[in-house]
């Protein structure tokens, strides 16, 4: 009846799991209950739950990767005060339990915290920059979300029912076949990655249309701010390489459930083949990740330089070369594979010229901050760290391109202190400054500049403290994924390693703090005029936050930087532009497609991690009767009058002409 | 800094503005002179791109079956499981099943509705037809013990050719779905875009199919 799935699936006698899932059950439950007793649930479905407004559903990618990341977060610690006391000694995770650590914070920071929180900005900001209502398909981005939503429900079960695969975020056959990993661990894997690929995918096709078919009269190819040619490199990667990895999974899933041999040791199995798939999906991903990364900081420093971006139309062929070049390289992730010489080498010198389109990338950030009138906010300061971390990251990156050195350092801790130094000091570091960049755009209001410069400064220090000690450790041949060691010289290396964590954590405290005290004083921090760094694209044409139309009238576009240009115009008047003649606006009705189709989703892969047939039937059936019903709506729109439209772009003129003559104060 | 001389500094004579475009153009280059495309076009393209992404999935499948094709493990390989001769039939009912949805898209444009229906019907049965071929081949193999457990080959096989058999199921349940609503809501906007959709979906499964046919099955029993 209920397939695997019994009382022996919950941890009653590992101590530790059980008391962080008890804590979670009851704190998830706790908000819960808090947001019907004040009588927030309403609001929360009309407003938030069944919105497919991008902008609404941005915010909630950005959110759930913000709370995700406390849970990876916690993952780190636990790994670093592990290995802070297990010299000669258990430390207090038993290796179970610690092999579990390891994966789930890889699996998790990659999955369910920087794809989210790119996605999310990338939602957010692209039709804002692209001066247009939406992104091309509403309700299918609402359904992305929530499969994200469901794949990030399934991984956070494995804790407290069963749990979560042993073989790292990467989970390596033969290992995680069903003779090595019989339990449901893997199986957690798979399913909630499948369920959340599919989301990411669809958000990467919506995207990709959107960049390519939805945009302002005028707005052409060269005339899009960097942001929006990041992403678009960004989503065409998501599309090109994410279904390698729903198949690569699905072939391991096929072999776990239907006893195939893709990558089984016997009957002709090929684990290698799991190897290769699985970067070749793997490398693209990463910059998947980073491109939207250096959009934000593109934005970010020309923005508080206050100047154009140095060599836009460079930074362009740089974005595309990188996309391209991405596909070419995964097999420096398994050099020691034995390919031979010249494939290692070809593979290797690939490598390395994609620092080539990076380098110009850093050159052309530091010409724009170069004779410019530099502003040290926030997302500036996140801006700055980016580029040096980044570029020690870069440099320890193209050292392991060798491969002679790569079969030295190959699975050593100086590779884990190379990811986290790219991954942290590019694509979190991007994540910090867009976040803080276009909080006022979403909330109308700023954050705390002192709070989060007490942030940043923590998790600046913190990460050097916590990860140069990795490099060390890998050149003195520590090897990574070690749940205890007996050689007396790591020891004081990993105890400071665990002193970085602990000032990151200081770090991500002044974050939780900035966000609460910026709520608590909004009133004296709101943003009227809808642009507060004295912005150049088009999303700060519009008030923070925006109306759920975004803009009145799409803007015509006349030039790069399509702001800045109406705004020059407007303060060597002193005057705002004519009102435009409204007209009636339609926008896409809101609909629960969305969370229903997840929670058929979330069925399913439970019951398929459980082996519970019958309860995946019904998942299917529910998800295809949705499917139908969502096809069948006739009114898929909603109307707002002209009078309406006018009255609300009024506003946001009146805020703005305000400031008309003050522009010095800014500038 | 008077505002008016702020606006000169950011005019296009700024000697830092290098690797941008001649501000003074009013012409914009490249696409989207006219603002965001029809929703026609917006869902038809957004729908290609998703077709892009499917067929870079069975990429995977055919480079995994690359891979696997020798791996058959003292097991039957494939001259001595694959019968041309149901392939062959098979290939027709998919092309015939393609070139009726094309003339239902024809009767569509023409907004005939029981034209429409009818080849939609055809191509529907046609598709079934091609199913039916297919799970008897894979019921033959599995009871003659050549399974996909039997070797990674047959693994890769059943895989790639079963992967297509599921993408058939599923443009199956969509017409089926199509059919209704064009019946109960006839040529509405959205009901054409969707039966836009259909056809595309349904012709790249017949592209798949001609390399499948190719690379498994032509391939696999030459001497």
């Amino acid at each position: 009846m209920l397939g695997k799935l019994s009382w022996a699936a919950i941890p009653f006698n590992e101590p530790i799991p059980l008391i962080v899932s008890i804590i979670m059950v009851l704190s998830v439950v706790g908000l819960l209950a808090f947001v019907a007793l004040k009588g927030w649930v309403p609001y929360l479905w009309r407003e938030w739950i069944t919105s497919v407004d991008h902008k609404r559903v941005g915010v909630m990618y950005c959110l759930l990767a913000l709370v995700m990341l406390l849970r990876g977060f916690s993952d780190a610690i636990m790994m670093r005060s592990q290995q802070a006391l297990a010299y000669n000694a258990p430390g207090y995770l038993p290796p179970d339990h610690y092999n579990q650590v390891f994966s789930a914070h890889g699996t998790i920071m990659i999955f369910f915290v920087a794809m989210p929180f790119v996605v999310g900005l990338m939602n957010f900001v692209v039709p804002l920059q692209l001066g247009v209502r939406d992104v091309a398909f509403p309700t299918l981005n609402s359904v992305s979300f929530w499969m994200t939503a469901s794949g990030m429900l399934l991984i956070n079960l494995s804790l407290f029912i069963g749990n979560f695969a042993r073989t790292g975020w990467l989970p390596y056959p033969p290992l995680s076949e069903l003779a090595f990993s019989p339990d449901v661990g893997v199986d957690y894997y798979l399913w909630s990655l499948q369920i959340s690929g599919i989301g990411t995918l669809l958000s990467g096709v919506n995207l990709v249309t959107t960049i390519l078919k939805v945009r302002a009269p005028g707005m052409s190819y060269m005339r899009m701010p960097v942001f929006c040619w990041t992403s678009l490199a960004s989503n065409l990667l998501i599309v090109a390489a994410f279904p390698i990895l729903t198949a690569t999974l699905a072939m391991l899933i096929l072999d776990r459930y239907l006893g195939f041999h893709f990558f089984t040791n016997d009957l002709g199995g090929n684990p290698m083949m799991f190897v290769n798939l699985i970067w070749a999906w793997g490398h693209p991903e990463v910059y998947i990740l980073i491109l939207p990364a250096f959009g934000v900081f593109s934005e970010v420093i020309s923005t508080f330089s206050s100047k154009p971006l140095f060599g836009y139309r460079s930074m362009v062929a740089a974005t595309m070369a990188i996309c391209v070049l991405s596909f070419m390289v995964w097999l420096h992730h398994f050099f020691t594979m034995g390919a031979g010489a010249d494939v290692n080498a070809v593979f290797g010198v690939a490598t390395m010229i994609i620092a080539v389109p990076t380098g110009v990338k850093i050159f052309n950030w530091l010409f724009t901050m170069y004779g410019g009138r530099v502003r040290f906010s926030v997302p500036m300061l996140w801006s700055l760290a980016f580029m040096v971390t980044f570029v020690i990251g870069g440099m320890t990156g193209v050292l392991m391109a060798v491969p002679p050195a790569d079969f030295v350092l190959h699975n050593s801790l100086f590779l884990v202190a190379h990811f986290h130094n790219v991954i942290i000091g590019g694509v979190l570091f991007g994540a910090f400054a867009g976040y803080t960049y276009w909080f006022p755009k979403a909330f109308g209001f700023t954050l705390d500049e002192r709070l989060g410069k007490a942030a940043f400064w923590c998790w600046l220090i913190g990460f050097y403290v916590a990860f140069m000690p990795l490099y060390v450790l890998g050149l003195m041949g520590m090897t990574r994924r070690m749940q205890h060691y007996d050689v007396a010289q790591w020891h004081p290396w990993l105890i400071v390693a665990a002193f970085g964590a602990a000032i990151i954590a200081l770090g991500i405290g002044f974050q939780i703090a900035q966000l609460a005290w910026s709520i608590r004083t909004r009133d004296r921090r709101r943003d009227l005029t809808g642009d507060p760094w004295d912005g150049r694209s088009l999303e700060w044409a519009t008030s923070s936050p925006p109306p759920i139309f975004n803009f009145a009238v799409l803007p015509d576009v006349h030039g790069e930087e399509a702001y800045w240009h109406i705004k020059e115009r407007a303060l060597g008047d002193q005057a705002m532009p004519d009102e435009p003649s409204y007209g009636e606006i339609e926008i896409p009705r809101n609909t629960p497609t969305g969370i229903i189709t997840a929670f058929f989703a979330t069925i399913c892969g439970f019951a398929l991690i459980w082996h519970i047939w019958w309860m995946v039937l019904l998942g299917f059936a529910g998800a295809f009767a949705t499917f139908v019903l969502f096809a069948w709506r006739d009114n898929a729109e909603f109307v707002i009058g002209a009078a309406e439209v006018g009255r609300i772009d009024r506003e946001r003129r009146a805020a703005r002409a305000i400031r008309l003559p003050t522009r010095e104060q800014i500038a | 800094m008077s505002a008016a001389t702020t606006a000169a500094v950011h005019s296009g004579s700024d000697p830092y503005k290098i690797g941008h475009s001649d501000e003074q153009a009013s012409q914009s280059t490249g696409h989207g002179e006219g603002g965001p495309a029809s929703k026609r076009v917006v869902v038809g393209f957004g729908f290609w791109i998703f077709l892009l992404s499917d067929i870079v999935m069975f990429a995977a499948f055919f480079a995994a079956y690359a891979v696997l094709a020798s791996a058959t493990a003292g097991g039957p390989g494939p001259r001595q499981l694959f019968d041309l001769r149901n392939v062959q039939i098979e290939t027709a009912c998919l092309l015939l099943s393609s070139f009726s949805c094309g003339l239902a898209t024809i009767a569509a444009e023409r907004r005939h509705r029981v034209t429409t229906q009818v080849w939609l019907i055809v191509t529907g049965l046609l598709g079934a037809c091609f199913l039916g071929l297919e799970l008897r081949e894979f019921s033959t193999m599995i009871g003659e013990g050549a399974g996909p457990q039997r070797s990674g080959f047959l693994s890769a096989f059943f895989a790639l050719v079963g992967c297509h058999g599921v993408h058939v199921t599923a443009g199956l349940l969509w017409l089926g779905t199509m059919m209704a609503q064009l019946w109960f809501k006839g040529f509405k906007p959205h009901v054409l875009r969707r039966l836009l959709c259909f056809s595309l979906f349904w012709h790249a499964l017949d592209i798949i199919w001609v390399a499948l046919f190719t690379v498994v099955y032509i391939l696999g029993v030459r001497p």
